[in-house]
């Protein structure tokens, strides 16, 4: 199962819960995985957000794969100058 | 790693400990393929566009920092002869609560940024625009906008950020409740948003600790201090499609934007970018834009806008100022134990400053178990900040590296070789969570440590700072196209405008995957209906994400190539190679063709089946940060407070430098912002929230009489996930200057200052409270 952390203020719609363990396969499904479990989390939040995984960063990006040994990071989105 | 790491210093003398590469241009220091336009004044900017009959638009600005408008009449300067179009809020349809979507880098506010671009209810800054109008000359516009009637009922208004967090503080929005707060605050405040970072045991972490430094910051605003103010040519036509020249860093996101705030398709708006002379972030957003598109659609003529350096202070995107708080500990060996910081930043008129970032980066270069992060982003009435080289970064990390430098003397310690025990490096976890791949943290501190600049001697009363910075980088949205011309020439059409010297690194990549001479690539930025989306250049992303869409049309347009020449020999395209620019039979045909070149195939291309045209549009994953080390020598005047920089140099690591001119010259350019940022740069405001030097002479932006050679060193940690290793280079140069100049003057004085800038003033204050 891949371990997903949850950063910034994703707590807030989990009831506190900052980890976790899933296998999603993809990005999308985690993101799916997660509105599952954690009704609160706003619908359009994937487009607040940017997907480390492995260390690698993601963002808008639905299929990459997340394997299930992966270490997953979901961030606010990065938005540079 | 370190086999692969390579260093080239600016004098141009590459020291690879990797051993040889094949590449051929990639990495030279080739012709830059703008250059004769900008060195002759051929280069169009954004306000060198012209069209006939077009009209002049100027926009009238709110006097008053905090005011609601109660009516606004523009039928006397309708009736002045020669205005032809006037607009105001009620031109702008409003976007409804929640009308919020991604678009280029960012999730935008369209509610906002309708309120941003034109104000509604209430005129939140001073320069906030309130009406403007379109007339046959710049003179008549301006007496047109003195026609305009505007009743105004003044607010009090805040600026300071720490003024704007107070409770009774004058609200910007009165509806305002803070997101991520828990529980969520009944009543509003101008607190947009809490966020918080981290991970491991604080108090633990505090309690291991044999020093602890907690110190506070604040910083003054600035602003990015491009030199080309904004501008655009808008021309609507009457069946509703438009075309707009503009300077920006993203066409795609401005005809987006435009296309929303005015509710049209986005495939009826074409736009084109102009040269751009200097954007920092701050032309990621609209402001001229819609206007003058808006203008044109009720005048029905082009309509060009620029704005002065008056309006570019007064009413477009700054950066925030700040307040911070840092603690961190370490024990007596120098080990960091714990660190905690709390950043809060100005947003201006709506929610969005970078405090985000900032909590991420602040503690980035450190290896850390216990460490805490909150931001705070606050409304005040100043115009609604834009990106900044490194949104927010410098700031946290000027607060961060400051309190490093003090504790590493307090240990008795080289201030390197303490950021070198706590290092970031692969495969621990940063301090915003993910762990880190491959990266150039500790290279660029042994670099530093290693350099002459470090190790030669000061003279008397100076000092010298040094100070870690780090930035994400991103990738994203991005197309290319190359286009095989008869004679075997290839144009490259990219959509990202070119600010740091993009098109000659990207056509340098193009003919490196093609094998062919670069003068034979000729680089292009095309307009909106050109190719498909890209997102802006921000971000450091061009070259990192510009390189894999290049490189991808080059395999798109190789794989073309190779077909030709399969289907000119009669042999299965399995049995032909690329190489060095020649389609080359393989495998059991070895030998027996004679290789074809690149203007073999295309000078018969219309026989063999068509144009052949390279394509490749994706969206580029796989970004990596840059960390950097800067090196300064400061000399402080005791008689005036003046802060002279003797000597300076930046070491960081670009992954690989595609034209090292190019990374230097972004290097320098970060280091130098930087030296405007600690030393002079400030907005300053007066009692009323009025900018009082809204102009280059009185807001000081370092020229080359203020600065130094900025020595560099590139330091080159690949990417793994780039085809040439790029990693992005112009934002981390921004970073550490802050801080490393602030060190250098507490190294010569024995003064450590806890807010920027340390303008001559407030340093000779400084000196005489010290005696």
């Amino acid at each position: 199962m891949a371990r997903i952390v949850l950063t910034g203020n994703l707590r807030l719609y989990t009831k506190g819960v900052t980890e976790l363990e899933l296998e999603s396969g993809s990005v999308r499904s985690l993101l799916r995985d997660l509105r599952r479990r954690f009704p609160d989390i706003p619908e359009d939040i994937e487009d607040e957000l940017a997907v480390s995984i492995d260390g690698t960063l993601h963002q808008d990006d639905w299929f990459a794969k997340i394997e299930p040994d992966s270490e997953v990071h979901l961030l606010p989105r990065i938005a540079g100058g | 790693m370190a086999a692969a790491v390579e260093k080239i210093t600016n004098n141009g003398i590459a020291n690879p400990s990797s051993g040889e590469t094949n590449l051929r241009w990639v990495g030279t220091r080739a012709t830059r393929p703008d250059g004769v336009d900008k060195v002759t004044g051929r280069a169009k900017f954004g306000a060198d566009a012209y069209l006939p009959n077009m009209l002049y638009g100027k926009v009238l600005r709110s006097p008053h920092a905090h005011a609601r408008i109660k009516s606004i009449d523009v039928s006397k300067a309708l009736e002045f002869p020669g205005v032809k179009a006037a607009i105001t809020r009620d031109d702008f349809p409003d976007q409804p609560e929640g009308a919020v979507q991604p678009a280029g880098e960012m999730v935008i506010n369209y509610r906002d940024m309708t309120r941003n671009i034109m104000a509604r209810e209430k005129a939140l800054y001073e320069g906030h625009a309130v009406a403007a109008v379109a007339a046959v000359n710049e003179r008549v516009a301006r007496k047109a906008l003195s026609l305009i009637e505007v009743e105004y009922e003044t607010l009090p208004h805040v600026i300071d950020v720490d003024d704007a967090m107070k409770p009774g503080a004058p609200l910007v929005r009165e509806d305002l409740i803070s997101e991520g707060v828990e529980p969520t605050p009944k009543k509003p405040s101008n607190i947009a948003k809490r966020v918080e970072f981290g991970h491991g045991d604080l108090d633990k972490g505090f309690g291991q600790a044999d020093v602890i430094v907690e110190r506070s910051f604040k910083t003054m605003p600035v602003h990015q201090g491009y030199i080309e103010p904004h501008a655009c040519l808008a021309s609507f036509s009457e069946d509703g499609q438009a075309e707009l020249w503009c300077s920006t860093q993203g066409h795609y996101v401005a005809r987006g934007h435009c296309a929303r705030l005015l509710q049209m398709d986005v495939s009826k708006l074409r736009v084109t970018s102009s040269e751009i002379g200097g954007g920092f972030g701050g032309k990621t957003v609209v402001y001229l834009e819609p206007l003058a598109l808006a203008l044109s659609r009720k005048a029905c003529k082009p309509v060009k806008m620029v704005m002065t350096r008056e309006e570019v202070f007064r009413a477009s995107g700054p950066t925030s100022g700040s307040s911070m708080d840092v603690r961190i500990g370490a024990t007596n060996d120098g080990t960091i134990t714990a660190g905690e910081a709390i950043l809060r930043f100005q947003a201006g008129a709506f929610g969005g400053s970078p405090v985000p970032a900032a909590a991420q980066c602040a503690f980035a270069p450190y290896n850390l178990q216990n460490v805490r992060t909150i931001g705070f982003d606050v409304l005040c009435n100043r115009p609604k900040v834009a990106a900044y080289r490194a949104p927010g970064a410098p700031l946290g990390e000027y607060a961060v590296e400051s309190v490093i430098d003090e504790l590493a003397k307090k240990l008795n310690m080289d201030p390197i070789e303490f950021r070198l025990k706590n290092a970031a490096k692969e495969g621990v976890d940063s301090s915003y969570g993910p762990k880190f791949g491959p990266i150039g943290c500790i290279d660029t501190l042994e670099a530093a440590q290693t350099h002459d600049h470090y190790l030669s001697s000061l003279k008397p009363g100076q000092g010298r700072g040094v100070a870690s910075g780090y930035w994400f980088n991103i990738g994203g949205q991005t197309s290319a196209t190359l286009n095989l011309s008869e004679d075997g020439s290839v144009a490259l059409v990219v959509g990202t405008p070119d600010i740091g010297g993009t098109r000659a690194s990207l056509s340098m990549m193009a003919a490196e995957a093609l094998g062919i001479e670069l003068d034979k690539v000729r680089p292009l930025v095309g307009d909106t209906s050109a190719l498909g989306y890209n997102m802006l250049t921000g971000g450091s992303r061009v070259t990192f994400a510009g390189g894999i869409a290049v490189h991808g049309a080059a395999e798109d347009m190789i794989e073309q190539l190779r077909a030709r020449a399969a289907a000119t020999w009669d042999i299965p395209i399995e049995d032909v190679e690329w190489n060095q620019g020649h389609a080359v039979a393989a495998n059991g045909y070895a030998g027996q063709e004679e290789p074809l070149a690149l203007l073999d195939i295309a000078k018969d291309m219309a026989k063999s089946g068509g144009p052949i045209v390279g394509r490749c549009s994706t969206n580029a994953q796989g970004a990596v940060p840059s960390f950097g080390c800067h090196i300064v020598d400061v000399e402080v005047d005791k008689d005036t407070g003046r802060v002279s920089v003797v000597r300076y140099t930046v070491i960081q690591d670009a992954g690989k430098a595609v034209h090292p001119s190019y990374v230097e010259g972004q290097y320098q350019g970060g280091a130098v912002q930087g030296i405007g940022w600690a030393l002079n740069e400030e907005y300053i405001y007066d009692e009323n929230g009025k900018v009082e030097n809204p102009g280059f002479l009185d807001y000081r932006i370092p020229v080359c009489s203020d600065v130094p050679m900025i020595d560099t060193v590139i330091v080159e940690v690949p990417n793994p996930n780039h085809p040439y290793g790029v990693r992005g280079v112009g934002e981390t140069p921004l970073v550490p200057p802050l801080a490393a100049i602030s060190n250098a003057v507490e190294n010569a004085i024995g003064i450590r200052f806890s807010q920027l800038p340390m303008s001559p003033p407030r340093v000779l204050a400084a000196i005489e409270s010290a005696s």
